[in-house]
């Protein structure tokens, strides 16, 4: 397994920058590749993983933890990167849009989506299918359960229904 | 949006954090939850941000009939622990109603005690709010105070509390294991929240570098027969409460025993309804006591211009949160 650092994606950004702030040092495994990172103590684990890493599945709808769209998983439980320091996840096992599945091997909730047409302009799709995903593994039993388990994610093009329908098809409700 | 800049260290265990929180303009991070929103407002502007959430504080454990949470035990865990489950289904409920899966999955229960009010006025600094700007004055009194208090306002705020899973436990004996520099201390949930001062400027008794280390629930089990949280807000999910209600009932040869009634949405603090538990005991579990539960309420309650509509929202609350638990389950 490759080693990545920030300095590979994002070059040195603040060279320029006369004013000494400090860097926190850490490593985190991002859809199974290692990164060695170096983090300003205000970056939030969205901020690093879109601006440092160009990974920009994950978005910044609100930035507030209210819309959902900045949903990643960590350790397989959906968070709302924008409320994570990334300091504070050190270590941690973080899996984003782009780790799930690939253009020739959707993952099965990534082809219900598109079976149900469950989306319009796509923005809040990547934490869509992640909390999605996150929601299996907390076994809903109901239709109510898997609405319920997904208020976390706002769709402003209003395809809730085809959402909910694609989620129920993946678990077999 | 970005916050004012800060220091980040991480705590490498309990003595560290509590000498580094101790520190000037210090704050603890646990799950970060509301610290991030309320830094990125504008609202907390720390210079020492001390990272607890690696610190093992958060054990969910029974010792006898005692529920002990640490405190940094994640929202999501509590609510999924089988002896929670089991034996305190009201706090699974509250859990449940709180927050999205995203925040549960990362908030902390002591955190979760500790946020601030969602008072429109203290959240925007283009408001007025005494809470957040001591002689400021407070918007919400004269202005948009649909979701203010009914009871226990001081003069210069008439905001409300916002955990649910505080008024759960308010309608418990819930013990609140506090740390500083100084030692350790137990206080009740009622020590945590005193009723507040002219400003309001403070949402607990905490002082800074203190920090939660435990939650401890006593002989609550019970009452998991016949007990519930009751949520009414503005939408189905992820959504703070307009009027809450958790409600607790032992029933004993046909008759109510003991109750626990505690309301959220409705006072700055979780407020205990005791004149609607004093209803209660010695009458059968049936219509007439739940509505004089009701009734005693609302007594007192004190409504500005836009906020009326919760007198009788609270009253029907307690009468449906009664009916639902006087069978049992």
């Amino acid at each position: 397994m490759s080693t990545h650092t920030n300095t590979d994606a994002a070059g040195s950004r603040n060279a320029g920058n006369p004013i000494v702030e400090q860097r926190i040092a850490l490593a985190m495994t991002i859809n199974g590749e290692r990164y060695d990172l170096k983090v300003m103590p205000t970056a939030t684990l969205l901020d690093v993983i879109r601006d440092e890493l160009g990974l920009t599945g994950a978005k910044k709808g609100c930035d507030m933890g209210g819309c959902g769209a900045c949903t990643v998983l960590v350790a397989g439980r959906r968070i709302a990167s924008c409320l994570a320091l990334a300091a504070s996840f050190s270590e941690a096992d973080v899996t984003t849009i782009e780790g799930v599945g690939s253009a020739d091997r959707l993952h099965p909730m990534q082809a219900a989506f598109m079976r149900h047409d469950a989306l319009q302009c796509g923005y809040c799709t990547p934490g869509q299918i992640l909390s999605a995903i996150a929601l299996l593994s907390e076994n809903p039993r109901s239709i109510e359960e898997i609405r319920e388990g997904m208020s976390g994610n706002l769709c402003r093009c209003g395809a809730y229904t085809n959402i909910i329908a694609a989620i129920a098809e993946v678990a077999g409700r | 949006m970005s916050g004012s800049s800060f220091e980040y260290s991480r705590a490498t265990d309990l003595d560290d954090a509590l000498a580094k929180g101790g520190r000037c303009n210090a704050t603890f991070l646990a799950g970060g939850t509301d610290l991030l929103q309320l830094w990125k407002s504008g609202l907390a502007a720390p210079q020492n941000v001390v990272d607890i959430s690696h610190l093992p504080l958060a054990d969910i454990s029974r010792d006898g009939d005692t529920l002990v949470l640490g405190a940094l035990a994640r929202l999501s865990d509590v609510s999924a622990h089988p002896d929670v489950k089991t034996h305190h289904p009201m706090i699974c409920e509250a859990i449940l109603a709180s927050a999205s899966a995203q925040v549960r999955n990362m908030a902390s229960v002591g955190g979760n005690l500790l946020q601030r009010t969602r008072c429109p006025y203290f959240r925007d600094r283009a408001l007025a709010c005494n809470k957040r700007d001591p002689g400021a004055g407070c918007g919400a009194r004269h202005g948009e105070n649909r979701h203010a208090a009914l009871f226990g306002s001081a003069a210069g705020c008439v905001a409300t509390h916002a955990s649910d899973l505080a008024v759960a436990l308010a309608a418990f004996d819930t013990e609140i294991t506090v740390r500083s520099t100084i030692g350790e201390r137990r206080l009740t949930l009622q020590e945590l929240y005193p009723l507040p001062s002219a400003t309001a400027a403070s949402d607990s008794s905490l002082a800074a570098g203190d920090m939660i280390t435990a939650i401890r629930i006593h002989r609550a089990s019970r009452f998991a027969p016949r007990s519930i949280y009751l949520k009414i807000r503005d939408r189905a999910s992820f959504e703070f409460a307009v009027v809450s209600v958790a409600a607790a009932l032992r029933v004993e040869d046909g008759l109510i025993a003991e109750a626990r009634l505690a309301a959220g949405g409705i006072a700055p603090l979780p407020w205990r309804l005791r004149g609607s538990e004093a209803a209660l005991i010695g009458r059968a579990p049936t219509e007439p006591a739940f509505l004089a539960a009701g009734e005693q309420a609302i007594e007192g309650a004190r409504p500005l211009e836009k906020n009326t509509f919760k007198i009788p929202l609270l009253r029907n609350a307690v009468v449906r949160a009664l009916q639902s638990v006087r069978g049992g389950s």
